[in-house]
């Protein structure tokens, strides 16, 4: 047989079902950094942990932010805004 | 029809793909025909890629597989294009449908697909459904590529099914479906 | 006239069970099962089905819950995949032992580790030593027939054990195709009414249930639960052929033989892998092969006369595993076919095929490289995995 995997317990990425959560996006939470109160709601509230806080500003990941809007409906100041994710 | 026509629905967890599928095995069983369908599911939730797959046959249909070398291919969100390769293992002469409000030209297209069917299905289940879930557009255009299940069956059970805007949103995805032979 | 409709085979499965009007169901949801609760939920919601329907807390529960009213006198029904059998397998054990005629339908699913939820009848084939009667399916068809035959095998007096129907999560469970639906009143015909009378609580018919046994009067109990089993051999035969006088649907009883007649290589195979394998049987037969299938559909009691007459004019055989027998190198079904043929003198090559596990798909292409390697077999192989390439 033809090895996927060089571990013999399941561990790590290698071999194993990931789940790209990117890949599931309709639409995507763009941040106004005008609007945005530095409260972090979005940071705590993220259930794929794509929203970080670098130099006192919020930045969303679209590695695998899987679009759910959490943090837009949640968002203090509706700094958030689901936009569709466009063709191609 | 001898052999067994294999079909490959791509969509997203929430657009209907796995019931779209399933009235198609029951307008095909209405027709005197034979059909079975298979989804495949991951983790599933809203917004992950579904799969489903089709067969539809004039004799029974014994195996229970997933579907490899399809015939036909449906988008039914055309955001997919990119996360999924919905041209794995098409037939030469395939039938492509999908859901765009792009010209058939602007599309990236397997060099094996023969018939594209283009519709703007969001577009059109906003008008009339006033949501994105575009899988009774998709069957209605499905329908008009393919010919291999009859119209008044599908509409009939999206109608069952989803009440009777999904009946007239099949029959518009039938009648703004664009088919280009290449 | 039997009306059809168009289901998964899980809803195969709760039609089959809500016509056999069971008094008593008691579940708790776990994938691909899961719709399967569901729908008899939904069917006593709907009032189409008066049995009591319980939603417990865990498989455990379930199985203890169908023990209780089966002692009671009810006819039962349960349903689980995988670790849900698993939880379950304390009182799992204790209900063959008890001579209960539950019905139980598995929804097979892979063991972890690692984490999955798809398909694989390694959970039900590694508990086949547990008393139970275990059958396994091919199509949705056959899963609303057996749910109705599964009744009236389990119920019978030289039998009264319980029975697993099961089939493939996934490639059954969530399968769509025509189905169609045997008649109400003629199922009430068939299947009669259970009255138990070797085993009940009934303050009428006082007698002490379970009470603790030494080993010499457990050994007498052994025996006679080894018989019924083998009991079952000939009932489950002369099920068929009375479902098959009444609804027009066969599956052979024991075993399905396909284009077995004069074929000099056989492939053994069970449940819904048999569809595409038979698809490959025509493939070679048109190329010139002489090969025949042998479905095997009852997995306990264990066929064994009738897998010697079937595989008694074979050059070579190979039995494609959709499971491991760790510790053998091989799947289970390998091993029990070995063992049956060990005792009709006939030593001719067999190959073991592993493939199919953990909702990997058993393609045309892979049965078709099987019977390759069977027609060309002159002694006995290492295990062959059936792989993706």
């Amino acid at each position: 047989m033809k090895f996927k995997t060089k571990y013999i317990a399941p561990v790590g990425g290698d071999g194993i079902h990931t789940i790209n959560t990117g890949d599931w996006r309709i639409k995507k939470p763009v941040l106004s950094q005008e609007k945005c109160v530095k409260c972090g709601y979005c940071l705590l509230h993220c259930p794929v942990n794509a929203i970080s806080k670098k130099d006192g500003q919020f930045t969303i990941s679209y590695s695998y932010c899987k679009g759910c809007g959490i943090c837009a409906h949640g968002c203090p100041p509706d700094a958030i805004e689901m936009v569709p994710e466009v063709e191609k | 029809m001898n052999e067994i026509k294999e079909i490959r629905l791509h969509g997203r967890g929430g657009l209907g793909t796995v019931k779209a599928a399933e009235s198609l095995v029951y307008a095909a069983v209405m027709d005197g025909i034979y059909a079975n369908s298979i989804p495949f599911f991951g983790f599933e939730r809203q917004g992950a890629p579904v799969t489903a797959y089709l067969r539809i046959s004039q004799d029974p249909i014994r195996p229970k597989n997933r579907v490899y070398k399809p015939h036909a291919v449906v988008v039914m969100d055309p955001t997919l294009m990119k996360a999924v390769d919905v041209f794995e293992g098409i037939r030469e002469n395939g039938i492509f449908v999908i859901n765009t409000a792009l010209d058939p030209k602007q599309l990236n297209i397997d060099p094996k697909v023969k018939t594209i069917v283009t519709v703007d299905a969001n577009s059109i289940a906003m008008e009339i459904l006033n949501n994105a879930i575009t899988n009774t557009v998709m069957l209605g255009a499905l329908i008009k590529g393919t010919g291999w299940v009859s119209l008044d069956r599908v509409m009939d059970k999206a109608g069952e099914l989803w009440g009777e805007k999904n009946r007239q949103a099949v029959m518009r995805g039938f009648q703004d479906a664009k088919v280009t032979n290449l | 006239m039997q009306s059809f409709d168009v289901m998964n085979g899980n809803r195969a499965a709760a039609i089959g069970a809500s016509l056999a009007k069971p008094d008593v169901i008691a579940a708790y949801p776990i994938t691909p099962q899961t719709p399967v609760v569901e729908y008899l939920t939904q069917f006593v919601a709907d009032g189409v089905l008066e049995s009591a329907m319980s939603e417990v807390e865990s498989e455990l529960t379930a199985m203890s819950m169908v023990t209780g009213a089966s002692l009671a006198g009810a006819r039962t029904f349960t349903a689980t995949s995988s670790q849900g059998l698993a939880l379950m397998y304390e009182p799992y054990f204790r209900a063959s032992t008890l001579r209960l005629p539950i019905v139980m339908a598995i929804v097979n699913r892979e063991m972890i580790s690692p984490q999955t939820v798809w398909g694989g009848p390694q959970d039900s084939i590694s508990v086949r030593d547990s008393g139970w009667l275990q059958i396994y399916v091919e199509d949705n068809q056959e899963i609303m027939d057996m749910m109705i035959q599964a009744y009236k095998i389990a119920e019978n007096e030289g039998v009264l054990l319980p029975i697993n129907i099961c089939y493939d999560g996934f490639y059954l469970s969530h399968m769509t195709e025509k189905v169609f639906i045997p008649e109400q009143e003629k199922v009430d015909a068939f299947l009669g009414r259970y009255q138990p009378n070797h085993i009940i609580l009934d303050p009428s018919r006082p007698m002490a249930v379970d009470p603790l046994t030494n080993g010499e009067l457990l050994m007498n109990y052994r025996y006679l639960h080894l018989e019924a089993q083998q009991n079952a051999l000939q009932v489950i035969e002369e099920t068929d052929k009375e479902f098959e006088s009444l609804f027009g649907r066969s599956y052979g009883g024991l075993i399905e033989s396909y284009r077995m007649e004069d074929a000099e290589y056989a492939i053994i195979t069970m449940g819904s892998m048999t569809g595409a394998a038979k698809e490959a049987v025509d493939f070679a037969r048109q190329n010139g092969k002489s090969i025949g299938l042998v479905k095997l559909r009852v997995l306990r009691p264990f066929p064994k006369s009738k897998i010697i007459e079937a595989l008694s004019k074979v050059k070579a055989f190979g039995v494609v595993d959709r499971n491991v027998s760790f510790g053998w190198n091989t799947g289970v079904i390998y091993q029990e076919i070995k063992s049956a043929l060990y005792e009709s003198g006939q030593f001719m090559p067999s190959i073991p095929f592993i493939g199919g596990l953990g909702g990997e798909d058993l393609t045309l292409d892979m049965m078709i490289e099987a019977i390759e390697t069977i027609c060309h077999a002159s002694e006995s192989k290492e295990t062959i995995w059936l792989t993706r390439e």
